[in-house]
């Protein structure tokens, strides 16, 4: 894999702050845009934008191929039939659909079991379900090192389970969560099995026949893709008996004064003119990834794993949460004496992006004992140079408190 | 929007004086008869202060907060401490943004400017509370 190579296909990469080169280490937040991507966007507008599913002029046509084109190499891309991939608004949107379109599955005194590693957008549309219907939440603790205790999976999930809902990879702390396992156990108490892969999908090859999932849910902004655009897939014969989330145009195939007929899937899930652009865009994202290979992304980070931990430890007071080996390269830590905002704040002026704070996941950092954190995350245009002048800027800025 | 200020660096926030209050808050600490006493977080950041005041007679005769923050709210809870400690209820109510600033001394950025004003929206919540407490007591 060809990192210089790699870099040039994204534009932004080549922007300088307060005169330094950028270093751009929030991925986890959001990834760059290649060219592709951009010029996927840009072509559609300037040369074929109308909507879908309806017209019967030229560039209709061409705007439907390409949104439906889209969806084929999405839902592909994570081994689901064409009908089993719902394009929503990303995976916040694609967890409060479930959480709305299971809520008549959910009786007083049901349990929903999460883990104590999950983002709010995993928490609170359980925590709304569960306040409505009288069920109750249960959590599935993590370990010192970040990773979960699998020991209680079949402790905490009983045949009192309706729903079973985790990361496959941690935002925080980059733990990479046994969840065959976890499902195995799920469904052998008859619960359903729910998969946050908003973190796991664009480094590592997701299938979700061998994971065996009844849901998944990503987005495509954290993928190489634009924002506001992600998918959610479902087992074909659960999307088909569970009702439509939003109702409206293009999810319907006939109405009447008095009711209507739904839509085939996954059009059923995507009620009025959808983010067309955005599906093209994640279309080209599916591209530009398949063309450079998982397989490869996969092993370039590995190595920036090594690289981070082998650099960073050797900082003085540079303390690094989560698990040292079945991880992403997502890393949380914090230097001693130093708050997080702080070190944020000094590495930007060293060109160096990276985030600070909760994370969206204050339930885990309670867990952890730690208020706030850094957070540096990677993608595949990143380098082992990168890595050293992230210590670089910490040191720096280590000096300035010291 | 590109934002064009490449002069503004952060390390220009750090100044000593900042530091100093950082590293050795004033009023640190915790106070078992205090009058009144709230904590207030930044959503964004999970910051957190919890600010104890002894009042008499209109008058903050002592002042306490403990903080889990960054370097900007710390120093500015430990800055505005000082500066309120003595002066009334009235007086203290009467502190607005810009007084923090100048206080501070520092050019603060777009993103940090909730960690600096914490504090003061912490002072204002406080005092409300107690004086709402008052007033139902009456």
């Amino acid at each position: 894999m060809d990192v210089k190579r790699i870099r040039e296909d994204f534009p932004i990469l080549k922007r300088e702050i307060k005169g330094n080169k950028l270093v751009y280490l929030d991925n986890a937040a959001t990834t760059q845009k290649p060219s592709q991507v951009i010029n996927a966007i840009k072509d559609y507008y300037e040369n074929y934008n109308s909507n879908i599913h309806r017209g019967i002029h030229k560039m209709s046509e061409e705007a439907t191929i390409a949104y439906e084109e889209a969806h084929k190499k999405v839902s592909k891309f994570i081994g689901s039939k064409f009908e089993e991939t719902i394009f929503t608004k990303g995976t916040t949107e694609s967890l409060n659909l479930l959480a709305s379109i299971l809520k008549n599955k959910i009786k007083r005194g049901d349990e929903i079991v999460l883990t104590q590693m999950e983002h709010h957008s995993n928490i609170v549309p359980w925590q709304q379900l569960a306040k409505e219907k009288g069920a109750k939440i249960k959590y599935i603790e993590v370990n010192s090192d970040g990773t979960l205790k699998t020991e209680q999976f079949s402790q905490i999930i009983t045949s009192k389970t309706k729903i079973v809902s985790a990361v496959h990879m941690s935002n925080v702390l980059g733990t990479i969560n046994q969840i065959k396992e976890l499902g195995k156990i799920a469904h052998e108490n008859k619960s359903l099995f729910i998969i946050d892969a908003a973190q796991s999908i664009p480094h590592m090859t997701v299938d979700v026949k061998k994971i065996n999932c009844d849901f998944l849910a990503f987005s495509a902004h954290k993928m190489l893709g634009p924002t506001g655009i992600g998918g959610l897939y479902g087992k074909k014969e659960l999307l088909e008996e569970l009702p439509p989330f939003q109702t409206g145009g293009d999810m319907i195939r006939q109405v009447t004064f008095k009711e209507a007929v739904w839509n085939d899937l996954p059009w059923k899930y995507e009620a009025g003119t959808p983010n067309i652009a955005g599906g093209i865009g994640f279309g080209a994202a599916i591209d530009y990834l398949k063309k450079i290979g998982l397989e490869n992304i996969q092993e370039h980070e590995e190595k920036l794993i090594r690289k981070t931990f082998k650099t960073l430890e050797r900082i003085n007071g540079v303390e690094i949460y989560g698990p040292r080996i079945n991880r992403g390269a997502v890393f949380s830590f914090n230097i001693k004496g130093i708050h997080s905002h702080d070190l944020a704040s000094l590495l930007d002026d060293y060109g160096i992006a990276v985030r600070a704070g909760h994370h969206c996941a204050m339930p885990l950092m309670q867990t952890m004992n730690i208020h706030s954190s850094v957070r540096a995350s990677f993608y595949l245009y990143n380098t082992e140079e990168e890595v050293e002048k992230l210590a670089e800027g910490l040191k720096k800025a280590s000096k300035i408190f010291a | 929007m590109i934002i064009d200020d490449d002069l503004n660096k952060a390390e220009d926030m750090y100044k000593e004086n900042i530091l100093d209050h950082y590293k050795n808050p004033r009023n640190y600490g915790d106070m078992k008869t205090a009058d009144v006493e709230h904590t207030e977080f930044n959503a964004l950041c999970g910051d957190k202060i919890r600010l104890m005041l002894k009042i008499e007679k209109e008058v903050i005769k002592d002042i306490k907060f403990t903080s889990q923050g960054c370097a900007i709210s710390k120093s500015s809870m430990s800055m505005l401490s000082e500066e309120i400690k003595g002066k009334t209820l009235l007086q203290a109510k009467k502190i607005v943004k810009q007084d923090v600033f100048k206080m501070l001394n520092i050019p603060i950025s777009a993103v940090r400017t909730k960690c600096a004003l914490l504090p003061l929206d912490l002072l204002k919540n406080t005092i409300k509370i107690y004086e709402n407490y008052k007033e139902k007591k009456q």
